[in-house]
């Protein structure tokens, strides 16, 4: 599958294995936090793992719980998988933003792969392309392992319920900020390339302010896009 | 015709929608830019994509969440200049937000 200069090695999976790694710990305590907060909502244990394995997406899970009822009608299960879109419509962004690397291979593949999307993953995977490197091998990996961690500790989580009904005082709420903010260390290209952040932050803030939901993320990452591809490349 | 209620199967199908709504966002991102030539204004515009969805998602979030979570951050993001460990920025960025959260902040 692909070609030399772009391969999907078995070396590949295991350096993204190692990579994801050194975010298992927040993503425990995140899989850890939604088990118990499924359970205190009365979702069985099938339907928590049913959602963690085929959703994969916490904040959109944490979310969903919120507006969690017994009995669902149409109109309902249609406004919960909107509402789900908006939260994660980050992943478009995302997704584009690798798609120059996605390129290279064929369709099936990666539309395999990005079943396992998430943002850990696009942390490992903008990092691991940045820095030169071309195999997928590393995004499958870590996307796999990622993916069977989640699932596997929304059990414990689960069977505690109760005893963690305030996901929040462990600092739950902050474990993507602080993936996120860290990333800007690695990707940080000088003040001029920064300048496009700062507009998409700012344009974040005030939609924020102005307009309910999650399209604050959307609207403030285009303006920095907008904003770079109308920048010239540093002198 | 009427469709009949979802019933016993309301809370599996919700989850489904909402599976099939994520892998939407997953993969039209990347169908999309297939169609969208990369030139120099599109190349650059994705160069400054991540750091723009990061600003993003973290500026509005933390501005909701409050200072103790603007100091946890911070305090994150300087152990990652120091050490360069996403696990240490981690450790750094719960522990600061849990000290003070015990102290009532």
């Amino acid at each position: 599958m692909g070609h030399a200069a772009f391969p999907v090695s078995a070396a590949g999976m295991l350096l993204g294995i190692r990579r994801v790694s050194v975010l298992m710990p927040g993503v425990i305590i995140f899989a850890v936090a939604f088990g118990a907060a499924a359970s205190a909502k009365g979702l069985s244990l099938f339907e928590t793992l049913l959602m963690s394995a085929l959703v994969y997406g916490g904040i959109s899970q944490l979310i969903a719980l919120e507006l969690w009822r017994p009995e669902w009608s149409w109109g309902g299960i249609v406004a919960l998988a909107a509402l789900t879109a908006t939260v994660n419509a980050r992943m478009v962004l995302q997704g584009a933003s690798l798609q120059p690397w996605f390129a290279h291979y064929p369709k099936s593949l990666n539309a395999f792969h990005l079943f396992f999307f998430t943002d850990a993953n696009w942390v490992i995977g903008t990092r691991y392309h940045t820095e030169g490197g071309r195999d997928l091998g590393v995004l499958i990996g870590a996307g796999l392992a990622l993916w069977l961690v989640w699932i596997l500790f929304t059990i414990p989580g689960h069977a505690l319920g109760a005893l963690m009904a305030d996901p929040r005082r462990l600092g739950i709420d902050l474990v993507l900020p602080i993936f996120f903010a860290a990333m800007i260390v690695p990707l940080w290209r000088g003040k001029r390339a920064a300048v496009p952040w700062l507009v998409a932050g700012i344009v974040a803030l005030v939609t924020s302010k102005l307009v309910d939901g999650y399209a604050f993320i959307i609207v403030g990452s285009l303006s920095g896009a907008l904003v770079g591809a109308f920048t010239d490349d540093a002198a | 015709m009427t469709l009949p209620e979802p019933g016993i199967w309301g809370p599996v199908l919700a989850i489904l929608a909402m599976a099939l709504a994520t892998y939407l966002c997953r993969i039209s991102g990347v169908v999309l830019m297939g169609f969208i030539p990369l030139t120099p204004h599109v190349r650059r515009g994705l160069a400054a994509l991540p750091g723009s969805i990061i600003a993003a998602t973290v500026l509005p979030l933390i501005e909701r969440l409050g200072p103790a979570a603007a100091v946890a951050l911070l305090a994150a993001i300087g152990s990652m200049v120091l050490r360069r460990s996403e696990l240490l920025a981690l450790l750094v960025g719960m522990g600061t937000i849990a000290g003070l959260r015990a102290l009532g902040f």
